[in-house]
């Protein structure tokens, strides 16, 4: 057990670490001057090389590197070009419209997916399933960012109950906020629930399938409990290796969501920075994406764990 | 009125005839067994009487348990006899317990379900039935999963599962079939003395005439989805009156023709000195040094050319993983295969290519050891890729037409694919693609296990024919000492990566001197012993 | 005994017959034929000339001269999707040719050698799934600009891991098939092996995914397009009127509409596609009904 959380761990640190030189080297090769973006193209050439010093860009590649990531250790991510402050706060003012929507909308998909897929698997080939299935075919095809589109038409212009986009913060409540997050968090949900939904109800009925259930079944428990008992507890391995990897979906999708909505979150943070190269929030931004991918994952994998005694004893 | 009544059972599975007038009757406290060979619809029979048939399945006729309508009654009704009334225990112990419940869990389950009793007090009963089928607390508490146990100890707890609320009636679908000959020995052991304590009834179903002569009172006999024959055991087995149960039985005890080869005074043709194979075992700890499971543990042995050899023993003793290395499919930690007085261990593919070309293999899949998506002709020439130079097209068709006849089928099939054959003929196409280099020594792993006994007996001909006619050296691997006694003239007996005993197949059976040897021939199943034995205790 | 399971039946006859009776592989087969044959037609002919901007024709609704109406340039918005069907039909081919091309050898490699390089693509894949993939696309078309072949690049990158990955695992299932003991047995070497037993083998799952990679490859590029990172105006793209819609949709919500639903069509039509594939060629895989 020890040994699986510990090879997990340093799998999740070496990504971390490859995925630092990555961004870094894209970042080096990204035309633009962020001395001369600062200052503007009026600059002279010695207020640039003097900025330029400042702000350590003259200094080795290999010394730049290891500043910026042990800068970033220790929750120093800089100062951003444009905004004249420091990363973090404008991560820290961003992720709390970011973080609630992810987390709203991974629920969402979840309560919706799981129930629906055993509810489907259970009645494998009747017309409740084929039509559920049906729905869920349509769900995948429907990209997440017209979907918002329609829901803003239906709920914001035609029924007015709720903002067609913006953000009021959370210092007036916590319903005026959630409420402008309800609309994005469906646009990203529901298309996520559809394939969560299709994998769960065929992962159930892999499981179904197997021998152990037919065990069951010979005990004398009827097919809805052992589909409780049994199936359910197996079925997990697949669908939550689905939800680790839609994790990362879902912080992609708040880039594009977020940009539909304007909201004022990460992902509309880092595609700003990024066309106005914006460098240093980016690299910020983006590393942070990545870790709380890799941490996610690695959740994912514990958990893992703790569903199936099999990976618990490979000690 | 008897526990079980099948009367003009048919079944069909969509537009599928599966069983066909199906007449059975089994009285408390008795052992029946159904035999068939694949086909046969024995596990079908078994399955309609838990009602667990596939959905498509149609069923028609009376089968009553003890009084009771089964076709007629109700899922509750189904519910509430299973696990209760009716137990099961089914062919694949591996695959039969959930991975992520502990054993415990899986047997203290159904006699809650069943009598509502407290966990504890469920508990305490699994305790017990665990401990009655031969896995004590000690070594076995309710908190192990099944992936701590082996198969063995599997079945055991699958066993604990059927038995454990003392059913009147058990169903063993081939309860021992996917276990080695020893382990089914004491499982079987097991089964019949459950069986005597608790009267219950008990309906074995097996391909195997020696297991079923040897537990069962009374033998159903099944083909194509209908009974030929059904009678007192003994009696049928030893008069064998319905051509079909002949059949059955003379196929099971059937030794080719074939003359024995003494051991010459040739160069040896395969020289194995102190063979070595070690594999890694994962880590407990991060910072321990590296441990290894020693799979061979210095064999050494000899073959003459033309000799037939073979290599029994129990599952897991090393002896596919000495066939791999003496093929050069594996690489040995240690020690040294001579074939043909060339070295094989650490060669490359290139050097291989001449010793390759006189060594071939036959597996024990018919199924899998086909690429599916080639045509018999691409698949019987593989081995062709070993000559230099490479022979033409038309070479290579009258090759392959060749190897055909040599095992029996016809150049026509060339352009088939493995799917338009049945297993028995897969198995011939196999032997097919072995010799068409014509070579000087064939390694079969379990070439005969996966096939009925009728048509293992043709694939014991033609191995013994071509042994005959073309001079070929086998190396047999198997865990049936009747195969091997059949086909060989010497044996390697091994035991934990160790070879504990060689010498004449004959005399080392019928006076084995190692433990393990011993072992095996005690628990290897003898049809004529069997009939022998009955006829004895029926007097 | 256990040795019934009915075996696979190859043959091109027994295939065809079971596509014809797969109704999710007709319905998507016809699908996906149609968009693509859209896309060809828009080269030789459209309604109306995607590049001329009639002002006075701006913004009109579904009529019988524009069955979809027109955007806010006057241009008819059937013959955009026409057009526009041709970029990310081809956006996502060679999205989805650059990852089976890059990743099948890369999978197929790892599995045949195990030990090291089978890690070091393990780890690659860990690497690249760690970064969400339009953020990466993202970055990539900003250091290189926007436009159709970064977007292709971007998208494609992604692909690689999925098919090493599927790959790996197809391949590392046939290898202890005794059917590839038998070719070693004979002598054949690893590449001759892959090419000869393991690629037709997992041909079929590579299809599958080929399929479902595409789908995912029409949204992604309709998200960048969107984003204004694919293809740039004049050339009409799906993701690129969504976003010009989003601003009028007050006053012209049919301006959402038919792009959205050109994507959903297409996305669905493959995904029906696959999932017939799957059913058709890989009997194992087949869902009992």
């Amino acid at each position: 057990m020890t040994a699986f959380i510990l090879k997990r761990l340093g799998i999740g640190l070496a990504t971390l670490v490859l995925a630092s030189i990555v961004v870094f080297a894209v970042m080096e090769i990204l035309p633009g001057d962020p001395a001369q973006l600062m200052l503007g193209f009026n600059a002279t050439e010695d207020a640039l090389q003097a900025l330029r010093n400042e702000m350590g860009l003259n200094d080795p590649v290999l010394w730049r590197y290891f500043a910026w990531v042990g800068g970033m250790l220790i929750g120093d991510f800089g100062n951003s070009y444009t905004y004249s402050s420091p990363v973090i706060e404008l991560i820290g003012e961003r992720a709390i419209v970011s973080l609630p929507l992810a987390v709203i909308s991974l629920i969402l998909s979840t309560l919706i997916a799981i129930p629906v897929g055993m509810f489907a698997a259970a009645r494998r080939g009747s017309v409740a399933d084929t039509s559920v299935m049906g729905v869920t075919q349509l769900g995948v095809a429907i990209p997440n960012f017209w979907f918002a589109l329609l829901l803003i038409y239906l709920f914001a212009v035609w029924l007015r109950l709720v903002p067609a986009g913006g953000f009021p913060g959370w210092s007036g409540g916590i319903w005026p906020g959630v409420r402008s997050l309800l609309l994005p968090a469906v646009a990203l949900a529901l298309p996520q629930a559809a394939i969560l939904a299709r994998v769960t109800r065929s992962a159930m009925l892999e499981v179904l399938g197997e021998d152990y259930i037919r065990t069951a079944r010979a005990k004398g428990m009827p097919r809805r409990v052992v589909l409780w008992r049994h199936a359910l507890r197996n079925a997990l391995i697949p669908v939550l290796t689905i939800m680790g990897l839609q994790f990362a979906f879902l912080l992609a999708g708040t880039i594009i969501i977020e940009n539909v909505f304007y909201l004022p979150g990460l992902g509309r943070l880092v595609f700003q920075a990024i066309t106005q190269r914006d460098l240093i929030v980016v690299e910020g931004v983006v590393m942070l994406l990545v870790a709380s991918v890799v941490i996610v994952n690695l959740a994912v994998d514990l958990t893992y764990a703790l569903v199936d005694p099999r990976l618990r004893a490979r000690a | 009125m008897s526990l079980l009544e099948i009367e003009n059972l048919k079944l069909s599975i969509g537009d599928t005839p599966i069983l066909k007038d199906i007449d059975l009757t089994l009285e408390t406290g008795e052992v029946m067994g159904l035999v068939g060979e694949s086909g046969s619809g024995k596990s079908m029979t078994a399955l309609t009487v838990m009602q667990l048939l596939p959905h498509a399945a149609k069923a028609s006729g009376r089968v009553t348990f003890d009084g009771i309508d089964i076709l007629a009654a109700p899922e509750d009704a189904m519910n509430r006899l299973r696990g209760d009334d009716i137990g099961m225990v089914f062919q694949e112990p591996m695959t039969a317990l959930n991975p992520v419940k502990t054993i415990g869990e899986q047997v203290a389950e159904g006699i809650r379900w069943h009598t509502g009793a407290s966990r504890a007090n469920a508990e305490a009963r699994a305790r017990a039935i665990l401990d009655r089928v031969g896995l004590p607390e000690r070594q076995f508490p309710l908190t192990r999963y099944p992936h701590e146990l082996s198969g063995g100890q599997r079945q055991r707890v699958v066993i604990a599962i059927a038995c454990a609320l003392k059913p009147k009636l058990l169903i063993a679908d081939e309860p021992t079939t996917a276990l080695d000959v020893v382990l089914q020995a004491q499982i079987l052991e097991l089964l019949r003395d459950l069986v005597q304590e608790d009267r219950m009834g008990l309906l074995l179903i097996s391909h195997d005439l020696a297991v079923v002569t040897d537990m069962a009172d009374r033998v159903t006999i099944m083909r194509h989805g209908e009974v030929m024959e059904t009678g007192e055991t003994a009696r049928t087995l030893s008069q064998q009156k319905h051509p079909y149960t002949r059949q059955l039985a003379e196929a099971s005890v059937h030794v080719p023709d074939r003359r024995t080869k003494a051991g010459t005074d040739a160069e040896p043709l395969l020289q194995v000195t102190g063979a070595e194979k070690d594999y890694p075992i994962r880590r407990t700890s991060l910072f321990g040094p590296p441990r290894h499971f020693r799979a061979v543990d210095g064999v050494s042995f000899s073959l003459a050319p033309g000799q037939s050899k073979a290599l029994v023993g129990r599952s897991g003793c090393g002896k596919s993983t000495l066939a791999r290395m003496i093929l050069a499919l594996d690489h040995p930690t240690g020690g040294s295969i001579r074939f043909d007085g060339t070295e094989l261990t650490g060669r490359t593919e290139a050097e291989l290519k001449p010793s390759r070309r006189n060594m071939q293999v036959v597996f024990q899949d018919p199924y899998g050891s086909f690429n599916p998506r080639h045509k018999v002709e691409r698949l019987v020439a593989e081995p062709l890729h070993l000559l230099e130079p490479q022979p033409s097209p038309a070479d290579r068709r009258d090759r392959v037409a060749q190897a055909l006849v040599d095992v029996g089928m016809s150049p026509a099939d060339m352009d088939k694919y493995p799917h338009e054959f049945s297993g028995g003929q897969r198995q011939r196409l196999s032997i097919a693609r072995a010799v068409i280099t014509r070579p000087r020594l064939i390694v079969a792993d379990e070439p005969v296990s996966a096939l009925d006994v009728s048509i293992r007996a043709q694939i014991l001909d033609l191995f013994a024919d071509l042994n005959q006619r073309l001079g070929v050296a086998y190396l047999f691997i198997t865990h049936d000492l009747t195969v091997a006694r059949a086909i060989t003239d010497q044996v390697l007996v091994m035991h934990e990566g160790r070879i504990v005993e060689e010498g004449d197949t004959n005399r080392v059976f019928d006076n084995p001197r190692s433990d393990a040897a011993r072992a095996l021939v005690e628990a290897a199943p003898d049809l004529e012993r069997a009939i022998a034995r009955r006829l004895a205790a029926a007097q | 005994m256990s040795m019934e399971a009915p075996p696979p039946e190859n043959t091109p006859e027994h295939w065809l017959r079971l596509a014809l009776r797969n109704r999710s592989f007709l319905t998507g087969l016809l699908i996906t034929a149609l968009i693509a044959a859209m896309a060809l037609i828009s080269y030789a002919w459209t309604p109306y000339d995607v590049t001329d901007l009639i002002v006075a024709d701006r913004m009109k609704t579904m009529s019988a001269e524009h069955i979809f109406g027109t955007d806010h340039f006057g241009r008819d918005i059937f013959s955009m999707i026409m057009v526009g069907a041709r970029n990310s039909i081809a956006v996502a081919i060679v999205a989805v040719g650059v990852g089976m091309g890059i990743g099948v050898p890369l999978g197929c490699w790892a599995a045949a050698r195990g030990g090291f390089v089978d890690e070091a693509l393990m780890r690659f894949n860990d690497l690249v799934f760690a970064f969400p993939a339009l953020l990466s696309a993202v970055m990539i078309t900003a250091v290189f600009g926007p436009g159709a072949i970064n977007a292709i690049i971007a998208i494609g990158i992604f692909n690689v891991p999925v098919f090493a990955r599927v790959a790996r695992a197809g391949a590392l299932a046939l290898w202890p098939r005794e059917y590839v003991l038998a070719a070693r047995a004979a002598g054949k070497g690893k590449v001759l092996i892959t090419l000869e037993h393991i690629l037709p083998n997992i041909a079929s799952m590579l299809l599958v995914q080929g399929t479902i990679q595409f789908a995912l490859g029409i949204i992604a590029e309709a998200a960048l397009s969107y984003l204004g990172l694919g293809a740039q105006p004049p050339m009409p793209s799906w993701g690129r009127m969504l976003f010009d819609a989003q601003t009028r949709m007050m006053v012209a919500p049919h301006l959402a509409i038919f792009p959205g639903l050109a994507i959903v069509i297409t996305v669905l039509g493959l995904n029906l596609l696959g999932d017939g594939l799957r059913d058709v060629l890989d009997p194992r895989l087949r869902r009992e009904r």
